[in-house]
């Protein structure tokens, strides 16, 4: 059942990749970690095969079983499977709803706006991108109010599926800071999640695999570049 | 099942997230009070509406003893949890992630390139129409030769497909482009035949001449 290699084919800077990386550490699963070469190269015969339908990563490979794919639902093919590791979604269904419906939020809503700030060309562009992209964090600061309940995470004492959902952001979230002169997740506007952040990125779990800030933003400023240049859309990405 | 449970829905007459909503109570037995939002004018939804779904001011909402949850496949996923009769989602963890994996591509491929198709200018539905030929080819191959995507009965997957089931062929009508096609996806056109025809889900589909009035006005004229 829970027997069998476990592989993640990813890239280093992707956030969706690192969101089955800090689950599995969670659970205390080794695996071996399949670096594709970043996105704008071409797409490996591996993931092309293991991921038809999206060609994207992450992809989940454990022992014989066919690969999966969606950063989402291998976190809750981790959790379910390596069932007797802590737990990463909450136990209570609404709780978990509520997870769910957040996570949801950041990959279909924010994320797409986060994407939008990232190549917004005149500040017309880039002022509504961001109004939508600070809406979104303040939401996300409320929930973290509503989730936590008072402890340190979204999953409580410790870290949960949205923590990783959100958390996996907050390396794109410095690079959009650093590229504006913004300001998005601080002491002043956020308090909750600048606290959360911080306790986040020094997790055990996530501390080697959350990518290093500067070198994010080295390759985003390629990535944006390409992006302008070929004029391609955001949502390619 | 708790004594005293108090379940609403909000939703609407046409829209196919609702419908799925109760299409998991009523298969799981569940009773409901259901509550029609006007979504088609935005100022009439209702204070009750924009204050359980504040994010996306949409429906469905799911309002179990008080406690509002937005987002279709997220309220599927609730049901299941909650009420344990006629489970809509397989045991095995792989075959759960499966059962995700067609849920989510049936909302973020398929459903997307369906309204392209239906509803986009005269001269850009070809391209769009071939891509929901597509879309739905992949989604063919999940059947895998079953009566259902749940197997011998209806999941989840089955469920967040309804408006392929139903809603795809009105549209099918109103443009007159080919998109579920007996002879190119036998399989899939199959089981569109399969999940109207099932008493639970024929509970839960919209009367046809009033989604097909909503689809004529808003289809562009060709």
């Amino acid at each position: 059942m829970a027997s069998g290699e476990v592989k993640v084919l990813g890239t280093w800077a992707s956030q969706f990749a690192m969101r089955p990386r800090i689950a599995l550490n969670i659970k205390s699963v080794d695996y071996e970690f399949i670096e594709e070469k970043n996105l704008l190269e071409e797409k490996s015969q591996l993931l092309l095969q293991s991921n038809p339908v999206h060609k994207k990563v992450p992809v989940l490979f454990h022992g014989d079983n066919k690969p999966i794919c969606e950063s989402l639902i291998i976190l809750q093919y981790i959790d379910e499977t390596w069932s007797s590791g802590p737990p990463i979604l909450p136990s209570d269904p609404y709780d978990r709803a509520t997870a769910r419906f957040w996570a949801a939020y950041l990959d279909d809503k924010w994320y797409p706006a986060v994407k939008s700030l990232g190549i917004a060309e005149g500040d017309e562009a880039k002022k509504t991108a961001m109004a939508q992209v600070e809406e979104g964090v303040a939401l996300m600061e409320e929930a973290f109010g509503n989730c936590s309940k008072g402890k340190g995470f979204f999953g409580g004492d410790e870290i949960g599926y949205l923590d990783i959902a959100f958390g996996s952001f907050l390396g794109w979230l410095r690079v959009v800071e650093k590229f504006n002169g913004a300001k998005l997740i601080d002491e002043a506007k956020t308090p909750g999640l600048a606290d959360w952040a911080e306790r986040l990125c020094s997790h055990a779990a996530v501390k080697d695999v959350m990518p290093d800030a500067d070198k994010l933003a080295e390759f985003a400023m390629i990535v944006v570049a390409k992006i302008r240049g070929l004029g391609l859309a955001a949502h390619s990405l | 099942m708790d004594m005293g449970d108090e379940v609403k829905v909000f939703g609407s007459w046409g829209s196919p997230f609702s419908r799925r909503v109760e299409l998991a109570l009523l298969l799981k037995g569940v009773p409901y009070e259901y509550i029609e939002e006007d979504i088609f004018v935005f100022e009439n939804k209702s204070p009750l509406l924009l204050q359980y779904n504040p994010v996306h001011k949409k429906v469905p909402v799911l309002l179990h003893n008080g406690k509002p949850i937005a987002e279709s496949l997220v309220i599927l996923e609730y049901i299941e949890e909650t009420w344990k009769a006629n489970p809509i989602l397989p045991e095995d963890p792989y075959d759960k992630a499966m059962a995700r994996f067609w849920a989510k591509f049936l909302d973020d491929k398929c459903l997307p390139a369906i309204r392209k198709a239906a509803f986009s200018p005269e001269n850009e539905r070809e391209e769009a129409a071939e891509e929901v030929r597509d879309c739905l080819k992949t989604l063919e191959s999940a059947l895998n030769g079953k009566r259902f995507f749940g197997g011998d009965a209806i999941g989840m997957v089955d469920i967040a497909a309804n408006f392929v089931g139903f809603w795809l062929r009105i549209i099918q009508e109103v443009t007159g482009e080919e998109l579920l096609s007996v002879e190119k996806l036998p399989e899939l056109f199959k089981w569109t035949e399969e999940f109207v025809s099932c008493s639970v889900v024929k509970k839960c589909l919209p009367p046809k001449d009033k989604v097909l009035d909503v689809v004529k006005a808003r289809v562009a004229p060709k």
